[in-house]
């Protein structure tokens, strides 16, 4: 698990994330596998290509989009759920 | 034909088998028995750059290089360097024979993003046994290599009755490796395992007792690796779906050209293959009397035409069918409401004969290659 309130992270740089012309979507490629990704799910995982701080996705995130009011606990959601599932892997330093 | 739908189906699978070629002997290698003599036949790289393509644009987007081994084709980083480049996920399938630390350095930089090693016991004894070569120390060396360069990494043990108590000591030695993913399959009886099927199908109790074990394993262990426990399917009493659905998700492609829904539908008698070579991919997919043959529900026969659970399994696999009853229309025989799963539980009875006077093992090689096929045409 990855501790969100002191590491920045980023995409498992061994996953493709890519928009599918056949599928009409993005997806996340994984060792024999793949997810197709939800419009949320792809604006939040295409900000941690590079290395970032949970705070600073949501400052970011909420200044896109000022009317989401959820959008602090729906991204820490989103980010636990992506992290065990290994999309994404914290930058040690 | 059935030519509704099928723009709804997408080939996310590209299974590039570059060459039959393989320094291990296997005697459950799943390629065919009547093995090419020479490699003159197989495609050259520009041909497979093409058939990438065409996959690509079909919407595949995992490819898995195979074989064979398909480390044995020189070409074989280029191709993953293209398929990079072209966007699918690379997956490599291999013995870890030809690997040096030098090769996977370049597998790496051409954009490798898993690989996966097969051990055939868990010793240099058993492993050297069943692969016909003293390869362990190597294949551990390879495995360590590849978990140092951060490449994912993929463990492979097939098992069967001879290898199967080992099932624990596989899993230790995964472990201590730092292995992420493990798989634990059964051998599946087609090709050369199917020949070998009396020495080699486990009974019902060592197949329990392997189960165990991997469970106590993940009890006991909760560490980071993924251990998955394939059981055959010989004692389920349903089939399972032929590569999740006839036409539907994976495209082989052999090392010829020819274009295959799975890796075994070659002995399929009365179907012709369409190769590379004269169709485009999408053609093939889209069009070939093979991927039309049996996507879907509408081919079938009694007992599965009327059955309420056939979208689940699909009536099984077409292959498994034709092998056993000789029909590739029939009910796939390991579900237990085919008038012919009597074949399953006969060939479960036959294997559990512990007979040292029988036929040995066939090793996958040329000799056994041209014995075993001409066993086949006479029958
Ligand atoms: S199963 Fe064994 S013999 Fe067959 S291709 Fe794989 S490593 Fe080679
Ligand atoms: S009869 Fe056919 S469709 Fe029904 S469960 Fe058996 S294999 Fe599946």
């Amino acid at each position: 698990m990855i501790d969100f309130d002191t590491k920045k992270f980023h995409i498992n740089p061994n996953y493709r994330l890519q928009f599918e012309e056949a599928q009409k979507c993005h997806v996340l490629l994984y060792p024999e596998g793949l997810v197709k990704l939800s419009d949320t799910a792809v604006e939040i995982l295409s900000r941690c290509k590079q290395a970032v701080h949970k705070k600073t996705l949501i400052e970011d995130l909420q200044k896109d989009y000022p009317e989401a009011e959820t959008l602090a606990a729906d991204v820490s959601d989103f980010l636990e759920h992506a992290a065990s599932e290994s999309w994404l892997v914290v930058v040690e330093d | 034909m059935l030519e509704d739908n099928n723009n709804d189906y997408i080939p996310m699978w590209l299974l590039a088998e570059l060459t039959y070629a393989c320094p291990l002997q296997c005697p459950y290698c799943s390629n065919p028995l009547s093995l090419p003599a020479g490699r003159k036949e197989e495609l050259t790289k520009e041909d497979w750059i093409r058939v990438m393509k065409e996959a690509r644009k079909l919407g595949a987007v995992q490819i898995g290089f195979s074989g064979g081994e398909p480390l044995v084709r020189k070409d074989c980083v280029d191709l993953i360097g293209t398929a990079n480049d072209l966007g699918f996920y690379c997956n490599l399938i291999t013995s870890a024979l030809p690997l040096t630390e030098k090769k996977i350095e370049e597998c790496k930089e051409a954009g490798i993003k898993h690989i996966q090693i097969s051990f055939q016991g868990s010793d240099k004894e058993t492993n050297a046994k069943f692969g016909g070569t003293d390869s362990f120390e190597h294949k551990l060396a390879m495995t360590k290599a590849v978990i140092d360069k951060e490449i994912p990494l993929g463990l492979n043990f097939v098992l069967h009755r001879q290898n199967i108590h080992q099932v624990t000591d596989f899993l230790m030695m995964a472990e201590n490796l730092g292995a992420e993913f493990v798989e634990l399959a059964n051998t599946q009886y087609y090709a050369w395992a199917l020949h070998n099927r009396d020495k080699l199908l486990p009974s019902q109790q060592q197949l329990i007792e392997a189960e165990n074990a991997t469970n106590r394993f993940r009890d006991q262990h909760k560490g980071n690796m993924n251990a998955i426990f394939v059981a055959p399917d010989y004692y389920e009493r349903r089939p399972k779906k032929c590569s999740a659905g006839w036409g539907t998700t994976f495209i082989t492609v052999t090392p010829e050209g020819d274009v295959l829904p799975c890796q075994s539908a070659k002995i399929i008698d009365g179907i012709e293959f369409p190769n590379v070579k004269d169709n485009s991919l999408g053609e093939i997919w889209q069009r070939s009397d093979l991927f039309n043959r049996f996507r879907g529900t509408s081919w079938m026969t009694e007992p599965c035409r009327s059955c309420p659970e056939k979208e689940q399994d699909l009536g099984g696999c077409r292959c498994q069918a034709f092998m056993l009853t000789g029909d590739a229309y029939a009910t796939d025989p390991i579900c237990d409401k085919s008038p012919q799963h009597d074949i399953i539980e006969k060939a479960i009875a036959s294997a559990q004969v512990d007979d040292e006077e029988a036929q040995p093992l066939y090793f996958r090689n040329t000799k056994n290659s041209k014995k075993l096929s001409a066993m086949e045409e006479g029958s």
